[in-house]
């Protein structure tokens, strides 16, 4: 899509500022029910797409992203456009400088419509946890569109931007791409810079992209990916595009089916929807290998006592202080004691939301005096035997194929009242955050539910630093078509 | 499950102010999660099983030097402080 939209800006047969345009009024058209946005940048989009269109007239050459419009998600900074994270405790924070990957984007062009929806400091399966307003699935609005990245999700699946950047600690990308029906990628953690991107679990969230192809999305992930000074765990690598190593020839790559993936409990109607996938691959000429993760049931708790506890530290600095507007005015309290203490109780009573109180406290709990070794120290051990299993793995085969999530778009409602219930939403997707590798989800289907067809997004990982391999599959099977492989 | 006093001790290290109806869902909430993670405890990791021989990247230093970060920054960042006094900031005290 975005090769076609560059050729056609190129040619001259479309502008810069006629495609922002028809993205702008799209997004005033259907926003207001689909809840994607919760900032529209319709001058600023404008200006940038001016500034591509006077490029083209004087003759220059633009790259592949100049001019395409995109959205970013509400937790990464854009200079001087408010900023929120999904939170209350941010609503009046605009950013004074742009993350690494958004600062990348500007540079070779591309239009930022907006910025997106998104469960409160990316906690949560559903985007129902934004301060701010639901999103709703475009394909069924009485569904979630799944989260955290949920508006970045919506933003692309109902063509109210050509990409959108997401944030991914334990499926946010990707659980959302598969209930949208979207591509949605993860790279491997240390290739995307997070510097600008507001913190929830620094070993684990990864920058990534949702895009209508997986050639798109290795267009985008080309533009943002890097080393980068401001952020000590991106890894050195060369310049690369990887939409150059896409390829419909996968013969012979090894495709890795994990037991524990597919196991009796699995929705029954996902599980076709899969086997069908695996077939496709096999039609594909690509070898199929059962192998075993013998770590991955444990991957789900492992992931919520690390995950908490290192959004117990980051999210410190939401005090009234440093970040938040102070509320010390709390009739009941600080009329009568005033104290600092007060003043970081009562900002964080009011500015923080259900989902992200309680992760703030299992994690202080995790890694409090006589439980840190119990919880914290045995996870981060469990981390590590998960992150040997991927190894072994990989010796074996290329990629891991699964189901991205155990089920197709849940209804509003349906789980926010049992957090446990919410967490089981990223069983698949949680190990790929663990291990540091990267991941995809690509549509491999749909399941039909009250005459609606849901989605099903398949689940691809790949070794540490091999998107290459991973998006090549990916496209394979994309470009071999999702219906029965007769 | 968690007692009420162990959740109000935790809120308390959280810097969190809980209602008391609060205090009571987290108990629940909490004590639920808590029970998901004793998954854990059944697994015996030998010393050494947990070494997955990948490689930690060491830390990079910058020089501690000062960097401006230009007017137009600054003033973003004091545009966002929510309460000013002749240029600082202007806090609570901490004593």
């Amino acid at each position: 899509m975005i090769l076609e939209l560059h050729e056609k800006l190129k040619n001259r047969e479309t502008t810069a500022r006629a495609l922002a345009e028809s993205y702008l009024s799209r997004i005033w058209e259907y926003d207001g029910e689909l809840g994607a946005y919760l900032t529209i940048l319709e001058e600023e989009s404008l200006r940038a797409a001016d500034f591509v269109d006077e490029k083209l007239a004087r003759g220059e050459e633009i790259g592949l992203l100049a001019g395409i419009p995109g959205a970013i998600k509400d937790n990464m900074c854009l200079t001087g456009t408010r900023t929120t994270a999904g939170s209350k405790m941010l609503d009046g924070y605009v950013a004074p400088y742009d993350a690494t990957a958004v600062r990348k984007l500007r540079e070779a062009g591309a239009v930022i419509l907006g910025k997106t929806n998104m469960d409160e400091f990316a906690m949560g399966s559903s985007t129902e946890s934004s301060a701010y307003r639901p999103t709703k699935n475009p394909i069924d609005t009485s569904r979630v569109p799944g989260g955290s990245s949920g508006g970045s999700a919506v933003a692309v699946a109902a063509d109210m931007a050509v990409f959108s950047l997401g944030s991914d600690t334990g499926g946010s990308i990707r659980q959302p791409a598969s209930f949208c029906g979207v591509v949605g990628l993860k790279p491997t953690y240390g290739r995307v810079s997070r510097n600008g991107l507001i913190a929830m679990a620094s070993s684990l969230d990864q920058i990534g992209t949702f895009t209508k192809t997986v050639e798109d999305s290795a267009i985008v992930f080309s533009e943002i990916y890097g080393y980068d000074p401001l952020d000590v765990t991106t890894a050195e690598s060369d310049s690369k595009r990887f939409e150059d190593f896409l390829s419909s020839d996968i013969r012979g790559l090894r495709v890795g089916i994990p037991k524990e993936y597919l196991s009796d409990d699995l929705d029954p109607r996902v599980r076709e929807v899969t086997e069908k996938a695996i077939d496709r691959f096999r039609s594909l000429g690509a070898e199929i290998i059962d192998i075993s993760l013998p770590h991955a049931k444990y991957a789900l708790p492992t992931y919520y006592i690390i995950m908490p506890s290192e959004v117990s530290s980051n999210l410190a600095r939401f005090d009234g202080i440093r970040f938040g507007v102070p509320v010390d005015d709390h009739e009941s309290r600080s009329a009568e004691f005033g104290t600092l203490l007060e003043t970081y109780l009562d900002t964080r009573a009011y500015g923080f939301g259900a989902e992200v109180k309680r992760r703030i406290m299992l994690g202080t709990y995790a890694l409090s005096a006589g439980y840190y070794d119990a919880y914290y120290k045995k996870a981060q051990a469990v981390r590590h035997l998960i992150r040997k299993d991927f190894a072994e793995a990989y010796k074996k085969v290329d990629v891991i194929f699964s189901p991205t999530a155990p089920e197709p778009a849940f209804r509003f409602g349906a789980k926010s009242d049992d957090p446990l219930k919410m967490y089981l939403s990223d069983i698949y997707t949680v190990t790929a955050n663990l291990a540091g590798v990267p991941a995809i989800s690509f549509p491999i289907g749909t399941v039909e539910e009250d005459g609606k067809a849901l989605p099903i997004g398949g689940h691809l990982m790949a070794g540490w630093f091999d998107e290459e391999t991973m998006l090549r599959a990916a496209y394979a099977f994309e470009q071999a078509g999702v219906s029965d492989p007769e | 499950m968690l007692t009420v006093d162990e959740v109000k001790h935790i809120a308390l290290l959280a810097r969190i102010g809980l209602s008391d109806t609060e205090v009571e869902t987290y108990r629940k909430d909490l004590s639920s999660v808590l029970d998901f993670f004793h998954e854990l405890g059944d697994l015996v990791i030998a010393e050494g099983d947990a070494d997955d021989g990948i490689p930690i990247k060491t830390n990079d230093y910058r020089e501690d030097t000062v960097e401006d970060a230009g007017t137009s920054c600054r003033e973003g960042i004091m545009n966002i402080v929510p309460v000013k006094k002749d240029g600082f900031v202007k806090v609570r005290s901490v004593f």
